[in-house]
């Protein structure tokens, strides 16, 4: 935790003097050092002095990368860009045709941008695998899909926890769901059993509900060489 | 000038760190491990053990240590002592004053809860220039012990019945949606709030099933994302409620759901700090103010009174520093009304406005852990029932949080946060079990007790000046709900504090001057 510091201002009323009472020094208090070495400059100098924390502030905003709608909109055959990246132009003739499926894997979509998917009312697939944004809170945006959604994947999603698959009893038409290598959900095994109560005419792809578990001791592998285990 | 204190220190240091008792004028160095003693003058209870030569003026070779006195260990003492002097160290000629909150400070804020810390977040975000304002929370107990924040069940929804209690939960969901924005500090790992967005399902008998509809109009206008439904549409999307007696039921699809106080009040606690919010274990016990017998407008005579002074006394000691301020802000939750009295608010005859006190007053509140393993299962709500019994689920292993608000003749004494579990059995767990048939069988695990800062009046909070005392702020009485609305509550007492009015939320109806003149903002959807 951050040690209150002194502001630059504050290094001038030291050497007035006099005036300033008794308690006037009362206010600064010794920097309690996170001592590690190497530090650089700029840190020695933010843990001194506000003006410079908040430089540091600035900078780290400025660096925090801004997310961009990736997305591509499929029809009735898959949509996909050339190899120069470029998409064709039939693709907008395609407007009047409602989009079926989407496939946003690996793409940088985030709360915001969940906007544009909410709109397709007769959306039937969704692809969120490996989305590096994708949390808790857009899993709770995805109910206005309930009446179409049929297949829906979170596999390899960084940030979702069983708190926001609670939200997914939403899609009540949904059959097939993937919920595999989610590494923020803490007992996989557990939740994918829960998931599948919960919604029970999916189909759900998780983690293995024997895994995690321990063995108990009369089935452990008995070694002849060594001691009788405990 | 800087080169003599230096010397000054160095010379000193070492000497003045084994001897404790006045020697000739130099009476220098902590005394560790004492609380309440400015300086050295009594026998010292230092860490090491040292022996007094007759020759005060021999270096510290001499003095013998048990135990140390390499000289690794002197060089990093002697480094120890310059980083004291240097800006941003406590060293103080005369005696020891770290411990004290500023002899002067722009805000006082009393309570170091959510509600105090989010004020001067905002305080801090919002003034112009940057570190314009000196802030201090003023808070008794570090350990946040008997504070309401962390005693919560950490519930936020939208559903209420007053327009602006709607908004300013709208306000709140977005701030912890986007906390890592808004409370980051550089090379502090990002907060998780563990927030389940599942939701809460109010049911209505036949009585209030009118007044929830209003009230869904009312939320929808605003912008909260609530669904109506019927018992059968219950039935089939929970099977494991039991539809006697509900007419209607308000079922909230976003944004609503709970979380960790404990992690917000962290977050909040650490930037702020980083801000430069100065922070102060200690009590208000006494507000010195002056008044000024004023005409207004019409010709009659208003006693305008002004804090200017704030006695803030050390933890565990008769010691009190006095605080000169320009603003204070009563952010004490339950302990609000207690310290509105202490700055005169209420004294007068009664009837009069000068006679009105701060209607917030503590009051004890269960919450029970109770393991079921038949229970509802992942998508369980937060489902408050008609008869005021409310349950969430507690992680995964079918773990659920509940209780239920007492009647107005049935309030526990609010002196200790003892548990009452006779009230679990009577009042809690036969609704629940009508409720929810699973939970006829469920073994308690645990329960403990918290406070709300119930306001008796209308149970909604009071935000804004009071009227008389006219450098004094309130941001307190919300009756439960002060948790999820706290982000908004303090921008907008900040804006009041820095602007003068409201600018993004308008809580005018909220002001204090409603307690005398008698309008209520009555919130009717309390749990």
């Amino acid at each position: 935790m951050a040690a209150p510091k002194a502001s630059l201002h504050l290094v001038a009323p030291v050497w007035n003097g006099g005036t300033r009472g008794i308690g006037g020094l009362s206010r600064v208090v010794a920097p309690e050092g996170n001592q590690k070495k190497g530090r650089s400059l700029l840190q020695f100098l933010a843990d001194r002095f506000y003006d410079v924390e908040a430089l540091r502030d600035h900078l780290l905003r400025k660096r925090v990368s801004k997310v961009h709608q990736k997305n591509r909109f499929q029809g009735r055959e898959w949509i996909r860009p050339n190899q120069r990246g470029h998409f064709s132009l039939d693709f907008l003739k395609l407007q009047a045709v409602p989009v079926e499926a989407v496939d946003a894997s690996g793409c940088a979509i985030n709360y915001q941008g969940l906007d544009s998917l909410l709109a397709l009312k007769e959306l039937q697939s969704l692809w969120l695998q490996r989305c590096p944004h994708v949390d808790d809170w857009c899993l709770s945006r995805l109910h206005p899909l309930a009446s179409s959604l049929q297949e829906l994947s979170l596999a390899g999603c960084p940030r979702v926890s069983e708190r926001g698959l609670a939200c997914l009893h939403h899609l009540w038409n949904l059959r097939r769901l993937d919920i595999s290598d989610l590494p923020a959900v803490s007992s996989p095994g557990l939740t994918r059993i829960l998931v599948e109560e919960m919604l029970p005419s999916c189909e759900v792809l998780g983690a293995d509900w024997a895994q995690g578990l321990k063995l108990g001791p009369e089935e452990q592998p008995r070694d002849t060489a060594g001691p009788i285990p405990a | 000038m800087l080169r003599r204190t230096l010397l000054l220190g160095l010379c000193r240091g070492p000497l003045g760190r084994g001897l404790g008792t006045h020697r000739g004028g130099s009476i220098l160095g902590k005394v560790e491990g004492r609380g309440g003693y400015r300086g050295s003058w009594m026998a010292p209870s230092s860490s090491s053990v040292t022996f007094r030569t007759q020759d005060p003026a021999h270096d510290v070779k001499t003095v013998g240590r048990l135990g140390g006195g390499d000289r690794d260990g002197k060089m990093s003492e002697i480094k120890k002592k310059i980083q004291s002097i240097l800006p941003g160290g406590d060293w103080n000629p005369l005696y020891d004053t770290s411990h004290l909150p500023p002899e002067s400070s722009d805000v006082v804020i009393v309570g170091g809860g959510v509600l105090g810390l989010s004020v001067a977040y905002w305080l801090k975000k919002l003034e112009k220039p940057r570190g314009a304002i000196r802030v201090l929370v003023v808070e008794r107990d570090h350990t946040y012990s008997r504070a309401s924040t962390v005693l919560s069940v950490g519930g936020i929804r939208q559903q209420f019945s007053v327009p602006e209690n709607v908004q300013l939960s709208l306000f709140s969901i977005d701030f912890l949606r986007n906390i890592n924005e808004y409370l980051a500090v550089a090379d502090d790992p990002p907060l998780d709030i563990q927030f389940n967005p599942s939701g809460y399902l109010l049911l209505a008998s036949e009585k209030g099933a009118a007044i929830m509809e209003n009230n869904v109009k009312v939320q929808r206008q605003e912008g909260a994302k609530v669904c109506l439904m019927s018992p059968e549409q219950l039935r089939n999307k929970f099977p494991w409620i039991n539809t006697e007696g509900v007419a209607l039921a308000s079922y909230g699809m976003e944004h609503e759901g709970w979380f960790d106080p404990w992690c917000l009040l962290q977050g909040l606690r650490r930037k702020v700090q980083s801000m430069g919010v100065l922070f102060c274990h200690g009590e208000v016990t006494r507000f010195m103010s002056s008044s000024n017998l004023m005409k207004t407008a019409s010709g009659e005579e208003v006693n305008l009174k002004r804090i200017h002074e704030v006695h803030v006394k050390i933890d565990q000691s008769l010691e009190y520093q006095p605080v000169e301020c320009a603003i204070v802000i009563n952010a004490a939750g339950a302990w609000s009304g207690q310290v509105a009295e202490l700055a005169g608010i209420g004294k007068g005859p009664p009837g009069t406005l000068q006679g009105t006190k701060l209607p917030v007053e503590l009051r004890k509140r269960y919450v029970y852990l109770w393991h079921c393993p038949q229970g509802p299962g992942l998508e369980t709500p937060f489902v408050i029932d008609p008869s005021g019994t409310y349950f969430r689920r507690e992680g995964l292993g079918h773990n659920y949080l509940g209780g239920c608000s007492p009647t107005e003749e049935e309030e526990p004494d609010p002196g200790n946060l003892e548990v009452d579990h006779d009230f679990f059995q009577d009042r809690v767990w036969p609704p629940l079990a009508q409720r929810v048939p699973a939970f006829e069988t469920l073994k308690v695990r645990s329960a403990w007790a918290g406070y709300y800062d119930y306001n008796t009046f209308d149970q909604n909070g009071v935000v804004g000046p009071h009227p008389l005392v006219i450098n004094m702020y309130f941001a307190t009485g919300f009756s439960g709900h002060g948790l999820q609305q706290a982000p908004a509550v303090g921008r907008a007492v900040a804006e009041m504090v820095l602007e003068g009015h409201f600018q993004t939320i308008n809580l005018s109806s909220f002001l204090f001057s409603r307690f005398y003149s008698g309008e209520k903002v009555q919130e009717h959807n309390i749990i």
